[in-house]
């Protein structure tokens, strides 16, 4: 980005009119923080507010539900965990966590694999095709998914893979989320060329220059992607909902849906605790990671 | 910041005789170790010449059989599991296929019978583009409001920005799907707090006219990533315009008009363009949220999970692709617009208007 020229503000002084004296200048400023504050803090409570109930609600039993909208259970328990720790249906919970992680795991590794040589071999390869090429897989940035999910669907099936996690893990392998190749790709070119033209001049190939120098640079973008990989595949709905059938492959999602389908009216507070216990982990994440994840929506523009 | 044509400063290099253009692929494998010894020796010859180091691209064989090698991965996806599929499902758009017996050609029949013979497919339409068209702006406004109120300080904001942006990343989960109802249904923690202001409206969930926008205050809950970004364009004004402003005697909405928004009209374009796309494609919270019905009386039925009904729940596999390429025309023509009209309010920063 280029800067504009302007005048400095210096000169401009001199135009203004005088200024309020300076202590009622600093009140004024201090009036105007405080408020500041106040405001921001409220907007927060509303935002985070629905995050808050459910925490707490998961203490409640299921009789609260409908009678008490509160925030703070009438007679807390820990019923809801208990009971939620069994399991439904036969599969114990740890297994639903253990599917969801092992298909946010796999699609970590594939996304990371796959867009980090894409990204390179746009960033730093020129070879004839490349703009167009480019240009369909920004393309492919806005392309609806619903096009791609029927016939997807009628491959994966002819191929016996639906209900086996193939269908939601390689695609992964295959760089179909140009949002990370893109988010590389900008990372690469703002790595100065030095390096890899003396590596050039000293005889690597790409494959050296991107392995001992382009791999190392652009960590940040591969934690950013590896993070975003990871909660998007973790809260992913509609795959699993298409290919997995059976219910001791269920990731969360899906699990989530047997509990709020069978024990909506019955039981309540299951559903709200699992529900709590499927997000902890993206919580945990968020809280960990939140520099990288809101940076990287910062300057790459993310979904989110 | 695009390179100044790197490529002229080579044109009489030696490597252009095995330009990319004309050469194959297996010639390029063939090519001796000592051709290419000699040639880096030739362009390392050339490169002292050159006044600077940057934009040194050789375009031979090699480094088109590198691109290609790279791009493998992502080539046999793009044309695997994106171009193939596109076209395939452009032909079951205009057949009728099930899954089990062979697509059978109807022509324009799924077409016709979208738009004259399937009221639940004009009501999705409808409210799909009520939620699009009301959603998406109340989001931006509330993100560009937000980002404008945190830019005002720098020391303190962090916290907020990431608080603010937590929704964005959960919001699409089925836990927040079913918070969300829990929140609006009967006698739930909205409708208790605004009977305490007289406002009784009972259960958002199963109010025909209250669910879509329960639905959109879900999608604006999640302002936080056009938040940071708007909040990105904001940081890059610089300052002395809007002081500039202020010798001109501009008011803080003058300032607002004339200073930030055209300043941050790219970034408005962008995340106009990105919302939107994304708001058409809401499904995981519609359908949890109405246990997959898309009711109360079809009034969470948006396009995706009436897609979703029509393709997999009733087996109408070329109905359902019929209907993803209207979406993907509707979406085409929607960009379209957008980068059109682009030209008459998008500003560029260093472009001279």
């Amino acid at each position: 980005m280029s800067t504009i020229e302007v005048p400095r503000a210096e000169f401009l002084e001199v135009a203004t009119e005088p200024r309020p004296p300076r202590r009622r200048r600093v009140k004024r400023k201090t009036v105007n923080t405080i408020i500041w504050f106040v405001v921001l803090f409220a907007i927060t409570a509303v935002i985070l507010y629905p995050l808050v109930w459910l925490v707490f609600s998961t203490f409640k039993p299921s009789s609260e539900f409908g009678q008490n909208p509160g925030l703070i259970p009438d007679n807390p328990t820990v019923d809801n965990y208990v009971k939620v720790l069994e399991g439904i249906g036969g599969t114990p919970l740890w297994r639903f966590f253990a599917n969801s992680l092992f298909i946010a795991l796999m699609a970590v590794i594939g996304t990371l694999f796959s867009s980090a040589l894409a990204a390179y071999a746009f960033a730093r390869i020129k070879f004839k095709g490349a703009g167009v090429l480019f240009a369909a897989m920004i393309g492919t940035l806005l392309l609806p998914f619903h096009v791609i999910i029927i016939p997807q669907y009628i491959i994966f099936n002819r191929l016996e893979l639906v209900d086996t996690y193939w269908p939601l893990i390689l695609p992964k392998f295959l760089a179909t989320e140009a949002f990370f190749v893109f988010l590389i790709v900008q990372f690469i070119r703002n790595i100065p060329r030095d390096m890899d033209e003396a590596a050039r001049i000293d005889g690597a190939g790409h494959l050296r220059i991107f392995f001992s120098i382009i791999l190392p640079l652009i960590k940040p973008a591969l934690i950013t992607s590896a993070i975003f990989t990871f909660i998007w595949t973790w809260n992913d709905f509609l795959g699993p909902l298409l290919y997995v059938n059976s219910p001791e492959q269920y990731p969360l999602p899906i699990a989530l849906r047997l509990y709020n389908d069978a024990t909506s009216t019955s039981d309540y507070g299951a559903t709200v605790a699992v529900s709590f216990l499927a997000l902890l982990p993206i919580l945990i994440f968020f809280i960990v990671f939140q520099r990288f994840l809101v940076d990287g929506v910062a300057t790459q523009g993310l979904k989110g | 910041m695009g390179c100044p044509g790197p490529g002229a400063l080579f044109s009489q290099g030696p490597e252009n005789h095995v330009s990319t253009e004309t050469q194959s692929i297996v010639t390029a494998e063939a090519e001796s170790k000592s051709v290419r010894q000699a040639m880096r020796q030739l362009r390392r010859s050339e490169y002292g010449k050159v006044p600077t180091t940057e934009g040194k691209r050789s375009q031979n064989r090699r480094e088109t059989v590198a691109g290609y090698g790279f791009l493998l991965p992502w080539m046999l996806g793009f044309l695997g599991l994106t171009v193939g599929p596109m076209i395939f499902s452009l032909y079951l758009a205009f057949t009728k296929y099930n899954l089990f017996t062979a697509p059978e050609w109807i022509g324009l029949d799924n077409f016709v019978r979208m738009f004259t013979e399937d009221p639940q497919f004009m009501q999705s339409v409808q409210i799909t583009l009520v939620y699009v068209l009301v959603g998406t702006p109340i989001k931006l406004a509330a993100a560009l409001a937000v980002a404008m109120l945190l830019n005002y300080r720098n020391k303190g904001s962090g916290f907020f920005r990431s608080s603010f942006y937590a929704p964005s990343l959960i919001g699409a989960s089925v836990s927040v799907a079913i918070v969300w109802r829990a929140m609006f249904s009967t006698d739930g923690p909205v409708d208790s707090s605004l009977s305490l202001f007289g406002i009784e409206l009972g259960g958002w969930v199963g109010n025909v006219d209250l669910v879509i926008p329960m639905m959109i205050l879900l999608a604006v809950w999640q302002f936080g990533a056009p938040m940071v970004i708007f909040l990105a364009g904001l940081k890059q004004i610089p300052q002395e315009l809007y002081e500039a402003a202020e010798v001109d005697g501009a008011g803080p909405v003058r300032k607002f008009r004339s200073v930030t928004i055209p300043m941050l009209s790219s970034v408005i374009f962008f995340n106009l363009l990105l919302e939107t796309i994304n708001a058409f494609q809401v499904f995981a919270s519609a359908f949890i949220i109405s246990n997959g019905s898309g009711g109360p009386a079809g009034m969470t039925n948006f396009y995706t999970v009436y897609l979703y009904k029509r393709g997999f729940a009733d087996g109408q596999m070329g109905y359902a692709a019929a209907m993803a390429w209207v979406l993907v025309i509707v979406v085409a023509i929607i960009a379209f617009i957008l980068f059109k009209t682009q030209k008459s309010w998008v500003h560029y920063a260093g472009e001279n208007r």
